[in-house]
Order: structure tokens, then C-alpha cells, then sequence
């Protein structure tokens, strides 16, 4: 049997089973080997990028900010190969209750706006920085508050998220930070009442998830790996299941040129150097 | 010219992806759809609607623009037809539906992928009859509710013994109507739900079995009894029924023979019985087990004008649950005593006389009702006669 392509994830919720187990029958179904290791959080997955463990990973867009940041610093590469047609483009909006007086982000000088998890990209990382790049920074213009849960999963469960939305619908807060699709899935999920919230500010498009090759990795499985990925196609029955629960429709081919703005944040709010190394004190995982 | 619609102030986190839906139903795949709005970051909800649909959207000079993406019809590629709701049109019950229907309304299309159901009774020839719609919509309106239905305060004086005789004879009727109850059911639980007018009158037969429970229950505490004795060799009988797995044998011994004996002797009591509530209760309870035996009587006439060779099968069946039985005393001598008290009414010689005559009587009705249904199965003479004669002296 040739050895299988190892695959890094994230098990940051109990789906990430299936959906895993999913692609490996998939894979097998079409003579491809493909096993995969569950991590509890991103910078253990990244790091095991470096030692062999893996052979590639399915990595958040700050998970392929830090690994990219060790492959440069080790004259090394990593390629993001593929990523989702849902990874492209998102933003995330600033929401307010519709019957408050703010209009912009000035007028939320301080208040309290309510973030996720403090390695969430979509909800404190770009919106910290979006703020900052509006003249507005943390502790100085408006008072952060952060709905931290479960760190080391990159804001990839969207409980904080949801409950920065939650407080800001008992008045705990002023504001709230969200991803654009999680602002209609919480409107209908009931958690934020119709028309009952407005958007008051939305961030530039960013990238999500890729899949990250680590340095080393076999060309030639990578390459399959790929093909088979774009082979799925959401006609099967049998594969749109498992597109389903992962939340595309079709893969697409990785691009990096969406990271940029979370490329920034990472600089700006010293989550990690230029080597990859986690420098946010307060960051538990 | 592109279709344009407008959301005005409506946000997609209340409902405006609705009109856009409606909206990109007029356009084929790949056209293009405008969108204009005015509800504050209404841009950002069309973004991540769009991304989640698979939709291309840009936008200029403050309107959206959707390119309408094939991917939804890829969702109903595969996908099974079911047949029709109204059993009438042609095609409408399948011979033998999919496991793959699964719980779908009939009629439904089925997306590829849908997890299989396995239901064991999914061959319309095992379980269907034609008149099941219009037997459900009769059972449906001769429901009743017992506090309404029977006069529960009627009055009456019996004496301690023939009140004893009534409480033995409820002991006895409930066993039988659990039995009743749970073949259905059981049946019920493993019937394809595409055979719908069947699944409702199973449904409704289980109803009407637990009501009958209800009132000859609340009838035997009326005077403050409690239940009386239980025979193993009439519960032996019943239970042949529920260890019978074929629907329509199932429903040959239990609704053709048994119910329907149970029939005469729920027309026994309302005629004889002592006191006005069993009268009422026995009256109400043989209209819906005629009903019972209706359905039995119809759908096993269909069986065998498909399969005459069936009716060696069901030969077979009483010959077999009369083997089964043959070790067994068959009805209780409780339960024939009582039967003789309760139409007595007193302890008198000439009205115990009566009783016994009464039952006689009951006893010849049963096998007379037995065997006219038997040869309306189209059961030959001997045969039927044959028959109904090895029915369980247990009656049911």
C-alpha cells in the first residue's frame, strides 16, 4: 500500500469527524490514500507542519499566516492549494441595535464594542484593525470587549461571535462584530431579531480557510489530492453531504492574495513576529 | 433587458432574500439579475447570501449584480418521483416503493442521497385496499368520546354476583382488545409510509382499540371492581396473533375471525347485558370493530383476486393456530359463566335458563357470522365450514 497523504484539522467541532471520515472514503473510493490527524487547536497543527507529522492541513487564515511566516523564516515554502468557493471574499460588519443613535464608527467613541474569540480573524483580529485604521484604537477610543471562547480554534466554532450578539441585544454592549453570513445566520437562528439590528460598518473582503501544504510535502499526492478535491462535485449525491457539513459548494483553486488585510492585523496587533512565533500575552489555546 | 427588482429598506436578516429568490426564478442560469436597496450594510447581507448560494455578485453604481448559478439544480439531479398523493390517478401507489422514499409525503420528489428507511411491509399487494380512504374518512367520523358518549351515571342496582360476571367479562374483553391494539400498531410501526390510507386506518384502529380499553376498564371499576382473572390458555390464543408476522394473515385471524366473532359478542351485550353503560359502551365498540372487520374483509378480497393461491396460505394459518391451541382449554370457564349470569341478570332457574339459551344463540351467530365471511372470501362450502369450526374457542 503506498503511504497515505496525512492530513492536519481541526477539531473544533464534533463534525469535523464525519466530514474527515467522509473524505477519506471518498478518497479511497477513488484509489487515493488519505488519513488525517485531529488537533485541538491551529498552532499545534501548524507547528506539526514543520516536523513531518503532516503533510499538508486544512488551516484557518491566521493559521496560514503563521505558517507561511515559518517557512519564510526558515527558507522554506507552503502553498495554499485549495480552499472553498465560501472562502472567498468574506467581510465582517459592525451591527448595532436599530434603535440606538450610532450612524458610523465615530460615533462609538467611547463605548463598549464586543469582538470574538482574540484569534478570531473575522471577528477581532480585522475588526480591531479596521477600527485602528479609522483613527480608533482599543482602551483609548472605545472600551473592547472580548467574548473569548475556546482559543487555539481561530473563531472557526463562532461562539463568540454569537455571544458578542447575545450582549448586544441585552444592552451588555454597544456594538458587535461578526462575519457577514453569521449576521443572517444569527437573524435566523432568532438570536438577532428581525430589523431589530443595523450594520454601521463593514470591513474590507478578506480569505478564509485554505489547505496549506507543508514544506516537503509529495508533489504528485498534492497534486492528486487537488484533482480529486475539484472532482467533487455537489450533483453527487453521495459527496454533497459532505460539502454540505463543510459549507461550500465547490473547491477552488488556493489564492493568497486575500490575506492581506490579516496580514496587517497580525503586525499591528502583535499576534505573532515575522517568524511565527505567538506573541499575544493573553492568548490561551 | 435584465430584471431588476428593488428591496427598498428590507434586509436580508428579515426577509428579503425571498423577493431576491422570487426574482431570480424569472431568469434562466447564467442571467443576470439587478438588485437595488436601502437598508443600511444591505450590501454586505446580498454578499454573504450570495457566496452561501453559490451566486456571482457584483456591484455597480450602487446595484447589484447577480449572475444566477446552476448549482441548485444540481441538488435535483437524481432525484425520485413518488408517485401522487391522490391514490385515484394513475401510478399513484407504487408496487413496491424504495426504501430510499423514506419518510417523504407520497408524491414528493426525493433528493438522491436521501437516507434509506427500511420499512418491512413496502409491497402494496401485502397491505394495500382500495376503499382505505374512505374507510379512514368513516372511522375518522364515528369517533366518540366516552364522557360524552355514555352515561356514565345511569342508574342501575345489580346484584353482587352478576356484577362480579360483568367485571370478569370487561377482564376478559380487555385482554382481547390489547391484542388488538398492539398487532396493528406493531404492523403500523413497520408499514412503507407511502401507503398512507392504509397507515391512517391502522393509526385510527389503534385509537379505537385504546378507547375500548378505556371504557370496559372504567366500566369494571364503575362499582368498584378491580380486573378479574386472565387464563393462560386465553392469553396462548392471543398471543398466536401477535406472533403472526404476515400482514394479511395477521389481519385474517385477527379482524375476519376474531374481531368479527367479537362483533356477535359485542351485539350480545348490548342486547343482554344487565345494566344500561355496558349496553351503551358494547353498542359503541361493535360499530368501530365492524369497521375493523371491514378493512380486513376488503383488503384480503384484493389479495385474492391478485393471488387466489394465497387462500391455501390462510387455510394453513387456522389450521396451525388451531394446532397451537389444541393443548390449550380455549375460553376460560369464568369467562362462559359470566356470560351466562350477565345475560341472566338474576340467579333464578328460569333466568339462568334464558342465559344459557343466550349464549347457545351467541355461540351459533359467531359461526354462522364466521362462515359467511369465509365463503365471501370465496372459501368453497366444506372448506369454510372447516374453518370456522377450527376457530379458537377463545372467540378472538
Amino acid at each position: 500500500m503506498t503511504p497515505p497523504i496525512v492530513m492536519g484539522a481541526v477539531a473544533y467541532a464534533p463534525k469535523v469527524v464525519t466530514i474527515w471520515e467522509g473524505f477519506k472514503d471518498y478518497f479511497r473510493r477513488h484509489n487515493f490514500e488519505f488519513d488525517f490527524i485531529l488537533y485541538s487547536n491551529y498552532e499545534r497543527q501548524v507547528e506539526a507542519q514543520f516536523n513531518g507529522t503532516i503533510d499538508l492541513a486544512w488551516n484557518s487564515p491566521l493559521a496560514w499566516v503563521r505558517a507561511d511566516r515559518m517557512a519564510r523564516a526558515r527558507k522554506q515554502s507552503v502553498h495554499a492549494v485549495a480552499m472553498r468557493d465560501t472562502d472567498c471574499d468574506l467581510t465582517s460588519v459592525l451591527v448595532v441595535r436599530s434603535d440606538s443613535a450610532f450612524n458610523e464608527i465615530s460615533s462609538l467613541r467611547g463605548k463598549t464594542i464586543g469582538f470574538g474569540a482574540i484569534d478570531s480573524p473575522q471577528a477581532n483580529l480585522i475588526p480591531l484593525d479596521h477600527l485602528r485604521a479609522q483613527g480608533l484604537l482599543a482602551g483609548r477610543d472605545y472600551s473592547a470587549r472580548r467574548f473569548d471562547v475556546l482559543g487555539g480554534k481561530h473563531g472557526d466554532h463562532i461562539g463568540g461571535e454569537r455571544d458578542a450578539a447575545q450582549a448586544l441585544m441585552v444592552g451588555e454592549i454597544d456594538a458587535a462584530w461578526m462575519i457577514d453570513g453569521n449576521h443572517l445566520a444569527f437573524s435566523r437562528e432568532g438570536v438577532l431579531p428581525a430589523g431589530a439590528t443595523r450594520i454601521v460598518a463593514r470591513t474590507g473582503a478578506y480569505d478564509h480557510c485554505n489547505f496549506t501544504t507543508s514544506p516537503g510535502a509529495s508533489e504528485e499526492s498534492v497534486a492528486r489530492f487537488v484533482e480529486l478535491l475539484m472532482g467533487m462535485a455537489w450533483d453527487d449525491p453521495e459527496v454533497r453531504p459532505l460539502l454540505e457539513l463543510e459549507g461550500l459548494k465547490a473547491w477552488r483553486s488556493g489564492r493568497t492574495s486575500g490575506y492581506a488585510l490579516l496580514e496587517r492585523a497580525v503586525e499591528d496587533e502583535k499576534f505573532y513576529d515575522e517568524r511565527g512565533n505567538i506573541l499575544a500575552h493573553d492568548y490561551r489555546y | 433587458m435584465p430584471t431588476i427588482i428593488d428591496i427598498e429598506n428590507l434586509g436580508l436578516d428579515a426577509g428579503a432574500h425571498l423577493l431576491i429568490k422570487h426574482g431570480m426564478n424569472k431568469i434562466p442560469v447564467g442571467g443576470e439579475l439587478l438588485v437595488s436597496g436601502s437598508a443600511p450594510g444591505w450590501e454586505a447581507q446580498l454578499s454573504a447570501w450570495c457566496r452561501a448560494q453559490g451566486h456571482t455578485l457584483t456591484f455597480v453604481d450602487g446595484k447589484a449584480h447577480i449572475i444566477r448559478s446552476d448549482i441548485h439544480a444540481g441538488r435535483w439531479r437524481g432525484a425520485t418521483p413518488t408517485g401522487h398523493a391522490d391514490a385515484q390517478q394513475h401510478g399513484a401507489v407504487h408496487e413496491h416503493p424504495l426504501a430510499s422514499y423514506g419518510l417523504a409525503a407520497r408524491g414528493a420528489t426525493v433528493e438522491a442521497g436521501t437516507p434509506e428507511s427500511a420499512f418491512r411491509l413496502n409491497q402494496k399487494h401485502e397491505v394495500w385496499t382500495d376503499n382505505a380512504a374512505e374507510l379512514y374518512a368513516q372511522a375518522v367520523a364515528a369517533q366518540w368520546n366516552p364522557e360524552q358518549a355514555i352515561d356514565w351515571n345511569a342508574a342501575f342496582e345489580l346484584d353482587d354476583e352478576v356484577e362480579d360476571a360483568v367485571a370478569q367479562v370487561m377482564t376478559y374483553m380487555i385482554e382481547n382488545e390489547n391484542a388488538a391494539l398492539v398487532v396493528p400498531a406493531r404492523f403500523l410501526g413497520q408499514l412503507h409510509p407511502h401507503f398512507r390510507e392504509v397507515q391512517a386506518l391502522l393509526a385510527i384502529q389503534v385509537a379505537d382499540e385504546a378507547r375500548h380499553i378505556e371504557v370496559f376498564t372504567r366500566r369494571l371499576r364503575l362499582r368498584g371492581r378491580e380486573p378479574m382473572l386472565s387464563t393462560a390458555g386465553g392469553q396462548a390464543s392471543l398471543k398466536t396473533l401477535l406472533d403472526e408476522a404476515d400482514f394479511s394473515v395477521a389481519g385474517f385471524l385477527l379482524s375476519v375471525l376474531g374481531e368479527g366473532t367479537f362483533v356477535s359478542l359485542l351485539n350480545f351485550l348490548h342486547e343482554h347485558a344487565p345494566d344500561p353503560v355496558t349496553r351503551q359502551i358494547a353498542r359503541l365498540a361493535a360499530r368501530d370493530e365492524a369497521r375493523h372487520v371491514a378493512f380486513g374483509m376488503e383488503h384480503l378480497l384484493r389479495r385474492l383476486n391478485l393471488e387466489p393461491e394465497f387462500r391455501t396460505r390462510l387455510v394453513h394459518a387456522v389450521e396451525a393456530r388451531n394446532d397451537a391451541l389444541s393443548g390449550t382449554s380455549g375460553l376460560n370457564e369464568e369467562v362462559y359463566d359470566a356470560l351466562i349470569l350477565l345475560a341472566a341478570g338474576a340467579f333464578t332457574p328460569s333466568a339462568i335458563a334464558t342465559g344459557y339459551a343466550r349464549v347457545q344463540a351467541l355461540v351459533t351467530d359467531m359461526a354462522e357470522g364466521r362462515l359467511g365471511r369465509l365463503l365471501r372470501l370465496g372459501f368453497e362450502g366444506k372448506v369454510a365450514q372447516r374453518l370456522a369450526a377450527l376457530h379458537t374457542r377463545n372467540f378472538m
